[in-house]
């Protein structure tokens, strides 16, 4: 029989099963977002052409390492304690199966362990994308596979706790649209995997000697079905974590229910074709598939990410306005708690995922823009835009408020946690923008030397292009002691903070527990109380004319270069 | 609010909000834009990959190059031995990736149009011109035949930007361009 606490902020039931499985799986992300952040140190400091720091072998080992720790094992454990979190506590109900989830947890960690284990062997640092016909290690593969089979496990979890919830009845009427937006992720993490299956075991078997060949064009397909669709897997909780944040900091309500689902559903629907931005300049590939692929159908993905964009600050301004800050467009921005680094955090990793990651995702993944970007810096530029400013900091901002929440437990050094996402935010923001200026002077992505010291031949980079380099590995240092600041402030709040006082007005005052008062939607659609979002209207506008104009300067750019038929 | 289920049990009726509407024709005819991009600039852009690729064995592949350089190598690259190759105009090109080459060195006349093949013959190399920042993924097995048409002269490098391995960042290959 399930056993349940009642928490002091939020008054929600917490499943204590559940509650032990969100906390281990929070607590193990950081630690490998912690491991993982330190080889990006090394990796920043190696491409600061004027450090240089690392041998050629030890950068390749590094690299890999940093993407697989950060970019997988990070972002999924913090992802699992999403899954958890949005379905048995959110829907107030037990968790199913727990031992399932355990099953989860002990998969996950010891597949992320035997993968670092091969890496720092040093005899598989083929990258994060371990592209065939180079081989790692076999360990290295199983690993991965073992953390994936882990992902699916926690999925099953997750999908069974619906169920129980909905026959138990543990909620009225449709799940809150959080949960909605983690089911998407979910759903979308089941076909991720299984792309994953199709691909690695067979590589597995390869790198045991059972297989002989691996087609490299295969390969890079289905490798990517995993790899970029894991990054949808990102988004969609990534954006869940938005409208939680917005709903607890603001009493936020989606503008539109309908609206907002509809969006998360054309994720499902389409995210899974976005293998071909990694294939648009590959042999054997038709244009129509790529137009086709690459485009999600007809952009509507992008569709869904650009609603997002609007509901999200939008549900924000409604109650803002609800609550009087109604002078001009944007008082309601103005007074929001910036000195919160929930807030902060949540609205940069909006602002930022969506100028820096979104706009240049878009723009490379157009066929024929992604001549004149495909595997130069420009590419890491691009996702330290969507995974790190957005994903990453979007999970910071949830985790300063869940963190002290669920261990009751106050932040040991809020002071610093006051500046953290800020640091982080530009630190990183800052980076992916010298990573594409870089990019766009033709820096390759993955090269231990753009000055060619050991080569036959010698390629001559512009100035311009070693000052970005430059700027882009101290920016991304600086970022780097934000991210560390971080994984202090959490590990330092679990060892050594303070339990919070439970009365709820204590609690008030040091950070931002949701008003128990949920009555009084933001907005009553055809009635008096109706309001409007311009302020949000108009960053959208300035959102959408930032797009248009950086869109069509790379179709000059592009037009500007040798001609391809 | 999002954390809870939604106060309208039958929140799919309920009216979306003007602004909302706006926004969305707005986003959907942006995307009807981008999308109308790129079949677009199939028709009336210069810069599109052809389709035309071949399965090929790799030692097939680095016979015709190297039957290629038999018949056009004018001099070799300075002092490194590679050869520089003048295939005439409208012909047959063939580059080769391989650890840690790219392989002839390729002179080419301004304005002339040639058929460019890229393949390699061992693992996955990143074909980057610069400083024209043209990017092409070279795979084993695999001959990608690209109609090129240099619109510059000058000498052009050839930098590897698909990760080969501990000698990756020292694989550099060369195109001359000369005015006719």
């Amino acid at each position: 029989m399930a056993e349940f606490r009642t928490c002091p902020d939020t008054g929600f039931a917490i499943d204590l099963a559940a509650d032990k499985l969100i906390k281990w799986n929070a607590v193990t992300s950081v630690v490998f977002l912690l491991v993982g952040g330190v080889f990006g140190i090394l990796v920043a400091l190696t491409r600061w052409p004027a450090v240089h720091l690392l041998d050629p072998d030890l950068f390749y080992l590094a690299l890999t390492a940093h993407g697989l720790d950060v970019l997988l094992v990070w972002i999924i454990f913090f992802e699992m304690a999403l899954l958890y979190f949005c379905s048995a506590i959110l829907l107030k109900s037990r968790l199913a199966v727990p031992w399932v989830g355990w099953l989860q947890y002990g998969l996950m960690l010891v597949g992320a362990l035997i993968t670092n284990v091969a890496v720092l062997q040093g005899e598989s640092s083929v990258m994060f994308t371990s592209y065939v016909p180079m081989m790692a290690a076999p360990h290295f593969y199983l690993g991965i596979i073992l953390f994936a089979v882990g992902a699916l496990m926690g999925c099953v979890v997750f999908f069974a706790t619906l169920y129980i919830a909905k026959r138990d009845k543990t909620y009225e009427g449709s799940i809150p649209l959080v949960t909605f937006g983690a089911m998407t992720a979910a759903i979308i993490a089941v076909f991720t995997i299984l792309a994953g299956a199709v691909i690695l075991i067979p590589t597995f078997l390869w790198s045991l000697g059972f297989i002989a060949n691996i087609d490299t064009l295969m390969y890079r397909v289905i490798w990517w079905g995993l790899g970029h669709s894991s990054q949808q897997i990102n988004v969609a909780a990534q954006i869940s974590c938005w409208y939680a944040i917005a709903a607890i900091l603001f009493n936020a309500k989606p503008l539109s229910e309908k609206v907002s689902r509809t969006a998360f559903l054309f994720y499902i629907l389409f995210l899974q074709l976005a293998s071909a931005h990694h294939i648009l300049v590959d042999p054997g590939m038709s244009s129509e598939w790529k137009i086709f692929n690459t485009s999600y159908a007809l952009y509507l993905a992008v569709l869904g990410s650009m609603l997002h964009g609007l509901t999200v600050p939008g549900a924000v301004e409604a109650a803002q306005r609800k609550k009087g800050y109604n002078r001009g467009m944007f008082e309601w921005l103005r007074k929001a708690p910036w000195g919160n680094p929930v807030f902060s955090g949540f609205a940069l990793s909006v602002v930022l995922f969506g100028f820096l990651g979104g706009i240049t995702g878009v723009m490379m993944g157009t066929e024929q823009l992604n001549i004149i970007i495909h595997n130069t810096m420009y590419v890491p530029g691009h996702f330290h835009g969507t995974v790190v400013v957005g994903t990453t900091l979007a999970f910071m901002a949830m985790a300063y408020w869940l963190v002290p929440v669920l261990w009751q437990k106050e932040l040991v050094f809020p002071g610093l946690a006051k500046w953290q996402p800020y640091l982080f935010g530009l630190g990183m923001g800052l980076a992916s923008i010298f990573m594409m200026g870089a990019g766009t002077l033709g820096v390759p992505r993955r090269h231990w030397d753009i000055s060619f010291a050991d080569a036959l031949m010698v390629h001559q980079f512009p100035e311009s292009a070693y000052l970005m380099m430059g700027l882009a590995g101290i920016s991304g240092v600086i970022g780097g002691v934000g991210g560390g600041i971080f994984v202090l402030n959490m590990v330092g709040t679990l060892l050594w903070g303070k339990a919070k006082v439970p009365a709820p007005a204590a609690a008030e005052a040091s950070e931002p527990a949701p008003e128990p008062a949920i009555g009084g939607a933001a907005t009553e659609y055809g009635s008096a109380s109706t309001l409007e979002v311009p302020g949000t209207f108009i960053l959208a506008l300035v959102f959408l004319t930032a797009f248009v104009l950086y869109y069509f300067v790379n179709w000059k750019y592009l037009a500007s270069v040798w001609g391809l038929s | 609010m999002a954390i809870f289920p939604p106060e309208k049990r039958i929140w799919w009726n309920e009216p979306v909000e003007k602004t909302e509407v706006l926004w969305i024709f707005i986003a959907l005819l942006w995307a009807l834009v981008m999308f109308f991009m790129m079949p677009y600039w199939h028709v009336n852009g210069n810069q599109n990959l052809s389709n035309e690729a071949y399965r090929i064995r790799p030692e097939v592949y680095a016979q015709r190059t190297e039957e290629m350089a038999a018949k056009y190598t004018v001099r070799e690259e300075g002092d490194t031995g590679v050869p520089v190759v003048r295939p005439p105009a409208g012909s047959d090109v063939y580059m080769l990736a391989r650890l840690w080459e790219w392989w002839p060195v390729l002179e080419l006349e301004k304005g002339q149009s040639y058929r460019l093949h890229l393949s390699s013959v061992d693992w996955l190399h990143g074909f980057s011109l610069q400083p024209e920042n043209i990017n092409i993924q070279v795979h084993p097995g695999y001959d990608m035949v690209l109609t090129v048409t240099p619109t510059s002269s000058g000498e052009f490098s050839v930098v590897c930007n698909e990760f080969c391995g501990i000698g990756h960042h020292t694989m550099v290959g060369k195109i001359h361009v000369v005015d006719k």
